[in-house]
């Protein structure tokens, strides 16, 4: 509505979108471009470790000069011929979906009892979930190896309980993935789940109750459909990230945990092939751009909605 | 929470899920023995040693340089950000900027890494600047993404304000840009902090975006962790954690001590201010 | 309903004198937001020392119309003129004018007295002058001895005279209030009213005041323009905008009123007569329209200038008098709401002040009653 206070600003305004814009095209945008083009090049022993695309071509027998532009789809080619890349890419996405879905299950009815309980309270218990958060994210998940071990926490309490003769070790299986990337990515669930159920009119599932309908019912028909924006909102915030999580999957996975984002690093850092790690960062964000975008129209509607 | 019902055990289980595992690592990291799993007595001994490792105070000297760096640019481009996306209505490109914005949050960090670092080899290529990389190429990294996160701190901190606040300022006199000096700025001043510090966080966690944009020389904090830990525990790593655990939380402490008294300052305020009416 | 305007009345109002130039010239302005047309080549004159008001409902195009005043939105077309000037391309803090706002808009961070300072420091006013100032703002609004406080430290109504002050310290050619009292509850309201009315005419500022809520605009203003959809449907003093209103609109915006169709018989020019179906009867009224007979139009008759009667009144000649029978009764204290449904079926509202204790109150549900009224009471709406 403020048309005017914009018009005004209009000198100093340009400078203010500029200088963060411009950041983001250099730092955000153009790697994007920098990476799809050494996407479509070969790797070389050279520094840059791969060819260019495009090159000026001497043509001797005619004596004319060529701009000669090679795409090399061999990368991409690889990735739908060699199996390794298929199972990591479909696990990677099983992985973050059961990470979504715990985190949905243990987060909600935080989210929940935090929501429904007094005022005065909820500031306390919202800060207790966020706090791990400021903790460093590294050392959580450094955390869970001591008590995954074979001779770790669980094993031990196991064995003095009789329930294991033998040591029995979780960690370096998929099972450690799960319960790390649940734990690491649990704040993110519960935070926009809680903002959405703390806006909601208590009044609304009174109604609801005093129409004949009983609280689970209630909590079906009204509660979760209207929460609905935090659902979808939490299970973005987690899922995303996870697919392309290295981290957890390279502390307390097994070798045989194959992700994405451990292939990426793998190619980049093992085999130096910059050009196969690039298609992979491309097939990744083509993959990721759906569920990204989705994200970004929630995330627009409710700042809308908070104006 | 008059029943101890569903509810409240699944508040609690959360709660112990996100907590027994950082308890038990400092319970451990005063721990006589090496062995993590085994209690052999109480010691400090770990503490002793953390403070004799060169290589890890190094690290985390590199770690806090950077993350300030880091923070302080990624408040001043995020605040710019928070604002053009807040008061500027549409504007050309706001499309590509608002998603620019949002797209690091969810990012997974190895493609931002691998996206940075090859930019960072074609720019020392074209214009010869980075050269090599190390401390500026991992604060330029971490104040891409960290930027994000102030940005939607300071914007929805922003719709939250009443914008006639600045039409009032313009119509008493004030310049826009005094408008924003004297009036905007003080009142989104929190969200600033926490901006601030939300930005230092990220940077100070970072190992994946790091490990890519770093040169030799410049191992940061998290790097040196995941290295050690990626072959097992040790107690070292413990007492560490500790030490910045009991920081963090101390800050965060008296944060909201701060805040719960201002609170209640403004509670009595406000009941005088009923009264007095 | 309508209190009477507290104005003392002059010899000359001066929008009636043509020799006075307007203070504020609003010149065929028109705001559009994309395709939607928020106001509408409106042109209005004020003059200098009115306290003017701009009623209308949301979404009619008032607020838009201040907020151009203020220099926050610029007209698509169109001109506004302040004490002769043209405001096109002066920003807000360049204009004479100041704003209060509906939000009153108070820094949360500053103390009340810095509140009020912080226009006089953006015109570099001395450091002397501007404690006195502001010392006289603060005591002519009586918040001499809650200088020191913040805005979240007063209640509703300090908040407001702390917004009044704020925006009456630079001492504006013109004042402009969006809905000054919206915020403040009906006891506070009524009393604000009257301070309000003071102050203007203590400073002699000209004030333009938009709101919603006409019982206010009547009690204030001198003029009230009244606004639908983006255009000026009306412009008079509070007595003439209810008395005579010139459409169905103005007519059912401001207070209530009955509205009877009909065919005009007789046209002259001290009266006409009007044969309405409606009202079971011939309107007779005493003063003369414009239009030929036999055209349809509304008659539009105030519910407290029809008597009702058990009898028919005496040297009754069948004009100006309707039968009916009482439907509903609201018994208001201080009058009463009678509605009376005819024999055609169309239902009328009738007030009555309670002279007598209700006990003997002769009319009651049911009855058959006569409705009457004087030929001056009906105004014909030919829009």
């Amino acid at each position: 509505m403020s048309g005017l206070i914009h018009r005004l600003m209009t000198r100093g305004r340009g400078l203010v979108v500029a200088v963060p814009y411009v950041w983001l095209l250099l730092f955000f945008l153009v790697p994007f471009l920098i990476i799809l083009y050494i996407s479509f090049s070969e790797a070389v022993i050279a520094q840059p470790p791969f060819t260019p695309l495009a090159e000026l071509v001497r043509d001797e027998d005619f004596g004319t000069t060529k701009l000669q532009i090679l795409l090399n789809l061999s990368n991409y080619q690889r990735m739908f011929e060699d199996d390794l890349y298929i199972l990591a890419y479909l696990n990677s996405v099983k992985i973050a979906l059961i990470t979504t879905l715990a985190c949905l299950l243990i987060g909600y009815p935080m989210a929940y009892a935090i929501a429904k309980a007094p005022p005065s309270r909820r500031g306390t218990l919202m800060m207790l979930v966020i706090l791990p958060f400021w903790t460093s994210f590294l050392i959580r998940i450094y955390a869970w190896i001591g008590i995954l071990k074979g001779n770790g926490l669980i094993s031990n309490f196991l064995q003095w309980a009789g329930i294991t003769a033998e040591p029995f070790e979780i960690l370096y299986s998929d099972w450690a993935v799960y319960i790390g990337m649940t734990y690491v990515y649990l704040p993110f669930m519960v935070l926009p789940l809680y903002a959405t159920l703390e806006k909601l009119d208590p009044a609304l599932l009174e109604a609801a109750a005093d129409l004949g309908s009983r609280p689970f019912r209630a909590f079906l028909q009204v509660t979760l459909p209207l929460s609905l924006p935090g659902i979808v909102a939490g299970s973005l915030l987690v899922f995303i990230p996870s697919v392309g999580e290295f981290v957890t999957p390279e502390l307390l996975g097994g070798p045989d945990t194959l992700m994405i984002g451990r292939v990426l690093w793998n190619e980049f850092f093992a085999n130096r092939d910059w050009p196969v790690a690039s298609a992979v960062a491309v097939a990744l964000l083509l993959f990721l751009v759906i569920p990204i975008m989705v994200f970004q129209h929630v995330q627009g509607r409710q700042m809308e909605e908070a104006r | 929470m008059k029943r101890f019902g569903f509810l409240s055990w699944a508040l609690w289980f959360g709660y112990a899920f996100l907590y027994v595992p950082i308890v038990l690592l400092v319970v451990y990291s005063f721990n006589e023995s090496r062995l993590v799993t085994v209690w052999g007595g109480f010691s400090t001994k770990w503490y002793g040693e953390l403070l004799n490792n060169d290589k890890l105070l190094g690290a985390a000297a590199l770690s806090l340089q950077v993350a300030a760096v880091t923070a302080t640019m990624s408040v001043l481009l995020g605040t710019l950000a928070g604002i053009a996306l807040s008061r500027f209505g549409r504007f050309r490109g706001r499309t590509l900027f608002g998603g620019m914005i949002t797209a690091p949050l969810v990012m997974p960090d190895v493609i931002i890494g691998l996206s940075l670092l090859v930019l960072f080899v074609s720019m020392e290529q074209l214009i010869g600047w980075p050269e090599g990389r190390g401390f500026t190429t991992i604060a330029i990294a971490h104040t891409t993404f960290a930027m994000a996160y102030v940005a939607v701190v300071i914007q929805s901190r922003l719709s939250g304000m009443d914008e006639s606040l600045e039409e009032a300022a313009m119509d008493l006199g004030a310049r826009p840009a005094k408008v924003f000096f004297v009036i905007t700025l003080p009142i989104i001043a929190p969200a600033i902090v926490s901006g601030w510090l939300l930005a230092f966080t990220l940077s100070l966690d970072d190992v994946v975006i790091a490990s890519f944009v770093s040169g030799p020389g410049s191992t940061t904090l998290p790097m040196v962790v995941f290295s050690s830990v990626k072959f097992g525990v040790s107690p070292e790593i413990n007492a560490l954690a500790s030490l910045m655990m009991l920081i963090v939380s101390t800050g965060i402490f008296i944060a909201s001590l701060l805040l719960a008294r201002q609170d209640r300052q403004r509670a009595r305020d406000e009941q005088m201010a009923m009264q007095g009416g | 309903m309508a209190s009477q305007p507290i104005r003392k009345p002059t010899r000359l109002e001066p929008w009636q004198d043509p020799g006075q130039t307007p203070y504020v010239r609003i010149d065929r302005v028109t705001k559009r937001f994309g395709d939607f047309v928020a106001v509408d080549e409106v042109s209005l004159s004020i003059h200098r020392g009115e306290f003017f008001a701009l009623l209308g409902g949301s979404g009619s195009g008032k607020t838009t119309l201040l907020r151009m005043l203020a220099g926050f939105e610029t007209p698509s077309d169109g001109k506004i003129y302040i004490d002769g000037v043209d405001m096109t391309g002066i920003p807000p803090y360049e204009r004479p004018v100041n704003m209060m706002f509906q939000s009153y808009a108070l820094f949360p961070h500053m103390t009340v007295e810095q509140n009020v300072a912080f226009g006089l420091k953006q015109d570099r006013v001395p450091k002397p002058e501007i404690r006195d100032r502001v010392a006289e703002m603060l005591n002519l609004v009586q918040l001499g001895q809650f200088a020191k406080r913040k805005p979240h430290q007063l209640s509703g109504g300090q908040r407001q005279r702390v917004a009044l002050a704020r925006s009456l310290v630079k001492r504006p050619k013109l004042l402009l209030l969006d809905e000054p009292l919206g915020a403040l509850d009906r006891r506070l309201r009524e009393q604000t009213q009257f301070e309000l009315v003071n102050i203007q005419e203590r400073l002699g500022i000209t004030f333009i005041v938009v709101t919603h809520d006409q019982e206010e605009a009547m009690t204030m203003s001198s003029r009230i323009a009244v606004m639908n959809h983006g255009k000026i449907a009306q412009v008079g003093t509070p007595s003439e905008v209810y008395e005579y209103p010139n459409s169905r609109f103005v007519s059912e915006f401001i207070g209530s009123v009955n509205l009877f169709e009909g065919i005009v018989a007789e046209e002259q020019s001290d009266h006409v007569l009007i044969r309405s179906e409606e009202a079971g009867c011939d309107l007779y009224i005493n003063h003369g329209v414009m239009v030929p007979p036999g055209t349809r139009v509304a008659v539009a008759i105030r519910p407290e200038k029809i008597t009702l009667a058990k009898e028919a009144p005496a040297a009754a000649d069948g004009r100006n008098l309707a039968r009916g029978l009482v439907r509903e009764i609201a018994y208001l204290g201080d009058m009463s709401i009678y509605l009376v449904q005819l024999a055609g079926g169309k239902t009328v509202r009738v007030t009555a002040p309670n002279v007598t204790r209700r006990t003997e109150m002769p009319i009651t549900w049911e009855d058959e009653v006569y409705l009457s009224w004087q030929p001056f009471a009906g105004v014909v709406l030919t829009q």
